[in-house]
């Protein structure tokens, strides 16, 4: 069984900025992450609010930086998908792949993954014009009609994005205003491309081998319609990737874990960071800030355990 | 690293209709971030399977006939292909757990 003073799971820019300032203490630290290290950021195609980068960069290309500055200084990944944290003694076990890790601290980092919408169609035709991923599969939707649904930054931003593809894009949106950013807002509203469809919700994706349609509901006036389209991006929310733990954990009513001021959780040694965590703003920059203030509370903590 | 055999719409029917062995191709493209997600996963599937499968890669930008033939419209999407058919199809990236589930009973 290996062993660490301190493990990060998930290598998303929360887990990976962990990593660089543990990395840079020169703790004993191991990163374990389920897919390739990146998170979320490599489904984003341009980031433009991550200070430092006055041209917006590509989500891939700022991860695969923040990944190799990790490990310039020492960061070891593996890749491993964690089942479960448990307590063992003083200790903390994971199971990763039928595999087991014991540290003294755990700095959680698993991020969030998209809610789906839990209506018919939805999974039996993903991957047939449903998708969670404007910039994996936007360009598949040349000169065609898209329907993207949410109303936040991701919603509106990834609209934009799909008009550099799709002939139109019809944003529907299940109040009358949006939650995005007033900036993001304007420029959806300027886009002669986007079509914003307020107080509607989508009810039931139709379609046979591939979308054909979606069937929406004015939620103000109970009118119900048929829109054609040949896709159908979701960005209705995200969930927490929390299920881990094998002990009671703080966490809100939607399950983001709770923490103090230094992420640290109701746990003893547990520390979470990133878009897990119970908080308002998930973002780059938020995640990586709290990446080294995990860091470096464990590294305080690490030492008052050994005195 | 071990580098994936490019597939094409040209080899397409030789190197994967016609294969002996099943052959698990990864449709992906170079600006599709979460193809990159699976690379690793795809890499240590070759090893572990070496022998009993072929691990492939198909860029849908160069290869837009075979991508339109199988409704490839979500990448990354991972076809195995078992005597000229699909006996099974990923979408997304996923943990390795959920390859070995998929292929553990067809191989
Ligand atoms: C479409 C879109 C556009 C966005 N645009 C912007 C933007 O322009 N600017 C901005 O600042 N933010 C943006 N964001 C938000 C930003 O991506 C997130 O706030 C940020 O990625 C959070 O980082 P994280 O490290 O907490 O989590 P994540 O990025 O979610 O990373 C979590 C990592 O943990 C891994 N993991 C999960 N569970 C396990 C497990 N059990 N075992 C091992 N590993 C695990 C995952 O595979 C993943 O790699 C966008 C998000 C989306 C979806």
């Amino acid at each position: 069984m290996e062993k660490h003073d301190v493990i990060i799971v998930g290598g998303g820019p929360a887990g990976l900025t962990a990593g660089l300032y543990a990395a840079r203490s020169r703790m004993d630290i191991l990163l374990l992450e389920k897919l390739t290290p990146g998170g979320q950021v490599l489904t984003t195609a341009m980031v433009e609010n991550y200070p430092g980068f006055e041209e917006a960069i590509s989500g891939s290309d700022l991860v695969a930086k923040m990944e190799k500055q990790a490990r310039g200084f020492g960061l070891q990944v593996e890749i491993k998908s964690v089942e479960k944290i448990a307590q063992e003694g003083s200790l903390k076990k994971m199971i990763a792949d039928g595999e087991e890790y014991l540290s003294k601290a755990v700095i959680v980092a698993t991020g969030v993954e998209p809610k789906l919408l839990g209506i018919p169609g939805e999974k039996e035709l993903r991957g047939k014009g449903v998708s969670y991923c404007a910039t994996c599969d936007g360009p598949f939707f040349r000169d065609k009609e898209v329907v993207v649904i949410g109303g936040g930054d991701s919603a509106v931003e990834e609209a934009i994005y799909l008009t550099r593809f799709a002939k139109r894009v019809r944003l529907i949106h299940r109040r009358d205003q949006l939650r995005a950013a007033k900036i993001v807002q304007e420029r959806a509203f300027s886009n002669e491309k986007v079509e914003v469809v307020w107080d509607t919700v989508a009810t039931r994706i139709n379609g046979e081998q591939f979308v054909q349609s979606v069937d929406v509901k004015n939620v103000k006036t109970g009118r119900e319609d048929n829109v054609e389209t040949s896709g159908i991006f979701l960005y209705v929310g995200v969930k927490p990737n929390s299920d881990l733990f094998d002990f009671k954990i703080d966490a809100d009513q939607r399950g983001f874990l709770r923490t103090d001021e230094n992420m640290r959780t109701s746990v003893e040694g547990i520390y979470a960071v990133g878009d897990v965590r119970s908080k308002q703003l998930r973002q780059i920059v938020t995640a990586t800030g709290e990446g080294a203030t995990a860091a470096f509370a464990v590294q305080k903590y690490l030492e008052d355990l050994t005195p | 690293m071990a580098e994936f055999p490019q597939i094409t719409d040209t080899t397409f029917e030789k190197e994967v209709l016609q294969s002996e062995l099943p052959v698990l191709v990864d449709f992906w493209a170079p600006w599709c971030g979460p193809c990159k997600m699976v690379t690793p996963i795809l890499e240590e599937l070759a090893g572990e399977y070496g022998g009993r499968l072929k691990v492939a890669k198909l860029n849908v930008d160069d290869n837009p006939g075979t991508a339109a033939k199988y409704g490839i419209f979500s990448i990354p999407s991972i076809l195995l292909f078992k005597e000229g058919q699909v006996a099974t199809q990923i979408v997304g990236a996923v943990p390795k757990k959920h390859f070995v589930e998929k292929l553990d009973p067809l191989l």
